[in-house]
């Protein structure tokens, strides 16, 4: 792996207004038959509704969803025209699984710095219980074989050759279609690599829960949530959990490994519904409207592991992005005042919290002089984190990048110091996205 | 919520109900964009010490395209849409008598949803007691009258004060505002209007054109009506609700191309919140106090957690926030507060909202001189029954009597609410400040 800092691209800043989301929903409760489109509009009205865009052609509108049917092909674009925004406000789908909406940002602020245009939206919606079902490869087949047959007795030959285990629908699947493990197990292996324990694991989802409760109770959502469909909160939220609690919980992953199970229910991230908007301009764009500027998108970095042959931990991407991130800047982990790791998994964030310290891994694996360093954990997950919102997919990054902008604002508007906030997301397929917000 | 008895008494039934003697409340006309100001022909009438400002008064209406009448004689058939006397320079109870009984003699002919409105000066501290009864007397006169008129006619009056002309400009501004639809539910009530030095002439159908306006509770009801309102009437307007009503709120914004803001208007900082708000919108211009809760309970039940919420949020968040707005330095500020005729009145269970409510009269009346000082006003509108999901609540046999109490027997809607604060946030009204105006179809609880 190459650890020569590419250099950081000089072009024009691109800043982040705000955001909105709608509160994240455990699959099956308050979403129950909301479609993506629907809760993306829904988060995408309240955003307009905030900073007064209706009627407003934007540069571009990016996003998607991880879990999407074949009749979304233009989801945002149909969002985009499903609300008050300007109908002549373009929109495209981007996908990277989990990090689909940090890579939709990434996407949209090169657009702005490279001054392509002045203003967009980024954001992801993901809907566990309205997702997709498919019919069976072999239903498929015949059904195009029929389709495709030039005469009624073809037809009937290639409806014949379905088999009533053929008619059993196929639900969506977070496995990896290549080690055909799922990704708690992948990061089960991960986790026991690392040795990383139950405690450590159950400590981090107590702090998510406490923390994103107490950010509730400050009222620091109040500007970057609007309540829909009845619901005014993140319904994962469990103010009142504890460790004795988590404790209690069952491990549901790694009971094939040799060492002991420590992921459970309770440490993993829940099957969640929901979606998020994060406005970004340039920041002439926003004073021209006197719209506030929390932060600066100021760059980003992607990274892949090969996970496929076991070289590395499914979800372990972003412990090589941050590294060259962070070099590009000139910047060192001493040098971020948040730091908000995706929870994937508690143990996600704490395997990737190992390898930075641990020496032989980053000359190794990330090509550095010695050990990355040591995250102050009292900057990790402030207010919280996917454990206690729950985790939509594509609707995560939003959710943290307007996180991140809101606690950078605030920082520095206190002590007169600019502030860093550093995001990472890890993805299904080897992925990770990671990226750097700076107070304005 | 539908008022069946209303739709049944103006239905094929309503000769039946007439018949029984039963109430008849009308149906209201309420204003449309670019609908006649009113249903006819406008008649006005004084005494003679009064006649110039009745030559005042008939020239501004005919600068509205209105049908001026000064005799009360008018063909077959035909009916006044209005009934104007102007009393300004009655000196004697005796002058008061000839211009009176020529209204008298026209009521008969006042068209449905007709207006009767007198222009008289207010008692003043130091007129002769001979010119305080004259002037007084006005009051007894409108009020009694507001409960013999039917059809939904009204009868109000504006009260000079301070020398101010009858064409000056918060006069004509009150004037077109009574004999408009907008003033559809407003009945029996005088309106004290001072000098107001306005520029400029007035865009009657956008009056609000150019302004920011902020509207507190305003996800639903009276305060969506609000804000419906004031964009109608050309205001961009920041509407607020607690977080847990965004939904509801980021749809009125979107409907009228506002700024929803979630905040809740009793924490510290509330002021600069919206400060910060209205600024990309270029500024505050006007406040509506509407954000209002109930916690009902008898006082001898009273607690302080039905107590104090109702405080905090109908009266001391307010305070609050008028007082941040002036200490930085926000000028040219038109606040309008939601008062009730529980304020005026009181009403059995409703110590704390009665409380909060008069406190609301009180604080727009204490209020006026430190707002005069930096250009602007402070004003508030009492409603008495009005039509909205919290009144939906309550029980049916209550709700049906309390809709038949006011002369006009008929519960309001919350765009009356709306038209009368948009009216007192106007520029013209500027010179009406200090005020409470009920409307609430003459409600028989209280002044």
């Amino acid at each position: 792996m190459s650890t020569t800092p590419s250099p950081v691209p000089s072009t024009r800043e691109a800043v982040i207004i705000g955001g909105n989301r709608i509160p994240f929903s455990r699959a099956g409760k308050k979403y129950v038959r909301t479609s993506n489109q629907d809760m993306f509009t829904a988060a995408l009205e309240g955003l307009v509704a905030r900073f007064g865009l209706q009627g407003e052609r934007l540069g571009e509108v990016a996003g998607g969803a991880v879990l999407k049917h074949s009749k979304n092909f233009n989801l945002v674009r149909e969002s985009v025209l499903g609300s008050s925004l300007a109908p002549t406000t373009p929109a495209y789908d981007v996908q990277q699984a989990c990090a689909t909406g940090l890579e939709a940002a990434i996407a949209v602020t090169n657009k702005i710095k490279l001054g392509q245009i002045e203003s967009a939206v980024a954001g992801g919606t993901d809907t566990v219980s309205d997702a997709p079902i498919v019919v069976s490869d072999r239903l498929r087949a015949a059904l195009l074989d029929a389709n495709h047959a030039k005469t009624t007795s073809a037809k009937i030959k290639a409806l014949l050759a379905i088999r009533p285990k053929d008619l059993a629908p196929v639900s969506p699947s977070t496995g990896e279609p290549r080690t055909h493990l799922s990704m708690g197990e992948h990061q089960a292996i991960t986790t026991a690599k690392w040795g990383i324990t139950r405690e450590a694991q159950d400590e981090i989802a107590l702090a998510s829960h406490q923390n994103l409760a107490r950010a509730w109770e400050a009222g620091f959502f109040d500007d970057l949530v609007t309540p829909y469909k009845g619901l005014t909160r993140d319904d994962n939220l469990r103010a009142d959990t504890s460790l004795e609690k988590l404790a209690k919980l069952r491990p549901v992953f790694g009971a094939s490994l040799d060492s002991p199970a420590t992921m459970t229910a309770g440490n993993s991230t829940p099957l969640t519904d929901g979606a998020s908007t994060v406005l970004f301009s340039s920041r002439e764009w926003a004073e021209e409207r006197e719209l506030p500027i929390l932060a600066k998108f100021v760059d980003a970095e992607t990274a892949a592991v090969d996970f496929v042959h076991g070289h590395e931990g499914l979800l372990m991407a972003p412990a090589a992005a941050v590294p060259r991130l962070l070099a590009r800047n000139g910047l060192t982990l001493e040098d971020i005042d948040f730091f908000e790791i995706h929870e994937a998994f508690a143990s996600t964030v704490l395997t990737t919290l190992a390898a930075w310290e641990d020496e032989e891994y980053c000359r190794t694996e990330l090509g550095l002089d010695g050990a990355f360093g040591k995250v102050d954990r009292t900057r990790l997950n402030v207010n919280g984190s996917s454990l206690a919102a729950g985790h939509p997919f594509a609707a995560t990054g939003g959710r943290i990048i307007a996180t991140a902008a809101k606690l950078v604002s605030t920082k520095a508007r206190e002590t007169g110091q600019p502030a860093r906030a550093l995001i990472s997301i890890c993805a299904a397929g080897g992925l990770g996205a990671v990226a750097l917000v700076e107070s304005a | 919520m539908t008022d069946s008895y209303l739709t049944l008494a103006n239905g094929t039934l309503k000769p039946v109900f007439k018949k029984l003697g039963l109430p008849q409340p009308a149906i209201l006309r309420r204003h449309r964009p670019g609908s006649p100001l009113t249903v006819g022909p406008v008649l006005v009438v004084s005494d003679d010490a009064s006649a110039a400002d009745a030559d005042a008064v008939a020239k501004t209406l005919s600068g509205w395209d209105v049908d001026v009448r000064r005799e009360p004689e008018a063909a077959q058939g035909e009916r006044f849409g209005a009934v104007v006397l102007v009393l300004t320079g009655a000196r004697t109870p005796e002058a008061v008598s000839a211009p009176v009984l020529t209204v008298a003699g026209t009521l008969r002919r006042l068209a449905g949803n007709g207006r009767v409105l007198t222009v008289s000066r207010a008692v003043a501290d130091g007129d002769a007691p001979v010119l305080a009864a004259t002037r007084g007397g006005v009051d007894g006169l409108v009020r009694s009258l507001g409960k013999e008129l039917r059809g939904g006619s009204t009868s109000n009056g504006i009260l000079l004060t301070d020398d101010a002309a009858v064409d000056s400009a918060s006069a004509v501004a009150a004037l077109r505002f009574f004999l408009s639809a907008k003033s559809a539910y407003v009945d029996g009530q005088l309106l004290p209007v001072g000098p107001a030095d306005v520029a400029g002439p007035v865009d009657w159908e956008q009056p609000l054109a150019g302004k920011v306006g902020v509207v507190t509770g305003a996800a639903r009801g009276i305060g969506a009506a609000i804000a419906r309102t004031m964009a109608r009437d050309g205001a961009k307007v920041v509407v607020i609700d607690v977080p847990q009503a965004g939904e509801a709120l980021a749809a009125v914004a979107n409907e009228i191309g506002g700024v929803a803001l979630q905040l809740d208007i009793t924490a510290q900082d509330a002021a600069d919140k919206i400060l910060a708000a209205t600024k990309p919108l270029g500024g505050l211009d006007i406040l509506v106090h509407n954000a209002g809760i109930t916690r009902d309970k008898l006082l001898a039940n009273m607690t302080a957690d039905k107590w104090d919420p109702v405080i905090a949020v109908n009266l001391t968040a307010q305070l609050r926030i008028n007082e941040r707005l002036l200490a930085a330095g926000v000028e040219g500020l038109r606040i309008v507060s939601l008062a009730s005729t529980t304020g005026f009145a009181g009403n059995r269970g409703q110590t704390n909202y009665g409380y909060t409510k008069a406190g609301v009269i009180a604080n727009a009346a204490a209020g006026a001189p430190v707002l005069a000082a930096v250009g602007g006003t402070t004003n508030a509108v009492a409603p008495g029954w009005i039509e909205t999901e919290m009144t939906a609540k309550v029980p049916a046999l209550t709700r049906t009597v309390a809709r038949r109490l006011p002369s006009l027997g008929q519960g309001g809607l919350p765009i009356d609410i709306a038209e009368a604060i948009c009216f007192l946030a106007s520029d013209p009204a500027a010179g009406i400040n200090g005020q409470t105006l009920r409307v609430c179809g003459q409600h028989m609880v209280g002044k």
